[in-house]
């Protein structure tokens, strides 16, 4: 190399260059206990390929459409919960709040004939409270998230059965634009190849100008050959999963909908202050508030946060049922959630984790319980192996914290 | 002219009385040590400016304004900068994002190659040995993480610097350094407070001294003019007689 950047001139570092550059540092990374997505991926493998065997359906056309849409409501769930792990807090309350939000929707919309979209206002608006009151009760008192939570779990529990009333149950009309949206509304192939081609270009491209910026300030930066072939594989991998859903129903508006709020979040955390100092939060408290961050505003919006998608994802979950009932939000709802965050590499010791975890962990999540389902299996067999994957994803984050830990990456 | 000056500045935590009636000056281009065994306040003090305990009575006076320093922000924005004896740094977060830490460019669309160019700069200035920018900060050997948290409080262009034990952790060359280091900040008009167990870099580099015994003044002495014997008879308490205090007057040293 002839000249060196200004990031790589201490002779200890080891400068890789170009794909096999790239490709070594993931094997160094994994080594060392920053594994990253891979547990995940390699565990969706797995499952898939078992699952396949098992019943050669599952990875029809038409049943990986349904995955997509059943994904969209816990995701989002677990997209918030994400966001609460990272500050190393918990919500447990999520699935009542999604519960909760489901039936006030359906009570405002349907009881009181009030127009769609005040009555999901109203249900978002009430989930931002509800975190907002979670983040004043963890400041002021300084109770654990945990017990807060919990206790928001029971109450709220019995906010949504009083809520919905003796009937238990209120159906939301097939014609309205909710139940459309969640049960039959599909991205037409053009678009969705559109999408597709979208966000390739879009990688490729802010890839290239980043890299660009780079060498004209001296650091070092990644070769277009590295770029272009990032952006093609994208693009397989966008074209394949577009083609292979469109073989049915195609790419559901709800799905794009939950991708498009993972693509936001991760934009948060990765690129703004506030992301930041979620991340610090989570890694030290003490040295964030030391570096004049305000650590209970951090906490507040984390909290509002998580409520607030759980409400979202109660919508969905509602409009998808074309109904609200007392079991919404109950059961496995909230184990889910919190699983599919947890198995998506989100660290419950706080500080670590993405965005895209809550995708990837919700499908993981999904597919064994789509699978289980096609087997006919009862549902006790179906909690009994998401117990199991969930108590082995935080084996895995626990090992390879150690693992961080004596490789000096915690 | 004094930048800071704190008057009866005092501390209890529960019964004990961690500070009572503290009075310190620091003039710009002033570097000011503050010794004094274990316990005797030293830790405390630098809470109290860096703006994560407020002070029970007493008042703070910087740049001829009586000012309170609730809070760290506040700190930062009076241009009070602290590097903590256990550095405070995020293990999670690399070089840059723990530089950048609570003053990040372009906060909603992060300038990540600003940051990373202005981190190398800094970097270089102290002369620093860090492989690389991007790694997390728990890939670092002590010495390394005191150097990043050092420069980190540079970023702010603060006023006064406040190091807690700032040469405990680091090796020869390194330590070497930070005092280099220190003295360019007091060219630079800065006003440095040093904590310090080490009566070599007190006496190196050191205008003043500041002696804390069990939370209170135990005098303060000019470098030029003061034996460490003095200071460490001060610090272990040995003049705390009036017999040695007398002696002391009718011998000047």
């Amino acid at each position: 190399m002839s000249t060196l950047t200004t990031d790589r001139q201490d002779e200890r570092l080891q400068n890789r260059d170009g794909l096999r550059g790239a490709l070594a540092d993931v094997i160094e990374r994994a080594r060392g206990g920053d594994l990253g997505v891979i547990p995940v991926v390699v565990g969706l493998v797995v499952i898939w390929t078992v699952l396949q065997v098992l019943n050669p359906i599952f990875l029809s056309s038409a049943n990986l459409v349904n995955l997509t849409l059943e994904s969209a409501a816990v995701g989002i769930i677990a997209l918030g919960i994400v966001c609460v792990l990272l500050v190393g807090q918990i919500d447990l309350s999520v699935g009542s709040v999604s519960g909760l939000s489901g039936a006030v929707l359906a009570v405002l919309f349907v009881g009181e004939g009030l127009p769609v979209w005040l009555a999901v206002a109203a249900s978002v608006v009430m989930g931002a409270v509800i975190g907002w009151v979670y983040g004043q009760l963890f400041n002021r008192f300084g109770v654990p998230s945990f017990v807060i939570t919990l206790a928001g779990l029971l109450a709220f529990l019995g906010l949504q059965l009083y809520v919905l009333g003796t009937k238990g149950s209120i159906n939301l009309p097939f014609d309205s634009g909710l139940v459309n949206f969640a049960q039959l509304d599909f991205v037409p192939a053009w678009l969705s190849y559109t999408f597709a081609v979208i966000a390739a270009v879009w990688l490729f491209d802010s890839g290239y100008l980043h890299a660009r910026e780079r060498r004209r300030a001296g650091l070092s930066a990644r070769g277009v050959s590295t770029l272009a072939l990032r952006s093609v594989a994208l693009l397989a991998v966008l074209a394949f999963v577009v083609w292979y859903l469109g073989q049915t129903r195609g790419v559901g508006w709800m799905f794009v909908f939950f991708v498009a709020l993972v693509l936001i979040m991760h934009y948060l955390l990765s690129r703004t202050k506030w992301g930041r100092a979620v991340y610090a939060v989570g890694g030290n408290v003490e040295a964030a508030r030391r570096a004049g961050i305000n650590v209970k505003a951090i906490y507040t919006s984390v909290f509002v946060l998580c409520s607030t998608f759980a409400a979202v994802g109660g919508i969905l979950a509602a409009a998808r049922l074309a109904a609200a009932n007392q079991s919404s939000g109950s059961g496995d709802v909230n184990l889910n959630a919190i699983a599919a965050a947890v198995i998506g590499g989100t660290s419950l010791f706080g500080g670590r984790g993405t965005a895209f975890g809550a995708l990837l962990g919700i499908i993981v999540i999904q597919s064994i319980s789509s699978g289980l389902t096609l087997l006919n299996l009862d549902s006790s067999i179906r909690f009994v192996v998401t117990g199991a994957v969930l108590l082995l994803a935080v084996i895995v984050d626990s090992v390879s914290r150690r693992s961080r830990t004596s490789h000096g990456r915690a | 002219m004094d930048v800071l000056t704190l008057r009866g500045i005092s501390k209890t935590f529960g019964a004990v009385a961690a500070l009572t009636g503290i009075d310190l000056d620091v003039a710009a281009g002033q570097v000011v040590a503050v010794v004094g065994d274990n316990g005797a306040g030293k830790s405390t003090l630098v809470k109290i400016l860096s703006g994560v305990h407020p002070p029970d009575s007493g008042t703070i006076t910087f740049e001829g304004n009586e000012v309170e320093i609730p809070t760290p922000a506040a700190a930062h924005k009076l241009g009070i900068a602290t590097v903590f004896q256990d550095l405070a740094l995020c293990e999670n977060l690399n070089v840059i994002q723990n530089l950048f830490l609570g003053q990040e460019i372009r906060p909603l669309r992060l300038n990540d190659v600003a940051m990373e160019t202005r981190s190398w700069e800094l970097l270089r200035q102290l002369s620093a040995k860090i492989p690389s920018v991007r790694v997390p900060v728990a890939a670092l050997s002590g010495g390394q993480r005191q150097t990043v948290a050092i420069a980190r409080s540079l970023l702010g262009d603060p006023k006064i610097i406040i190091l807690d034990e700032p040469t405990a952790a680091l090796g020869v060359a390194q330590t070497a350094e930070v005092l280099n280091l220190v003295e360019r900040l007091r060219e630079n008009g800065l006003g440095v407070i040093m904590i310090s167990h080490n009566m070599a870099d007190v006496k190196a580099v050191a205008d003043t001294v500041a002696v804390l015994r069990l939370g209170r003044n135990n005098g303060v002495f000019d470098v030029s003019e003061v034996t460490t014997e003095d200071i460490i008879a001060a610090i272990t308490g040995a003049t705390d007689n009036a017999v040695s205090r007398r002696a002391q007057k009718g011998t000047p040293s």
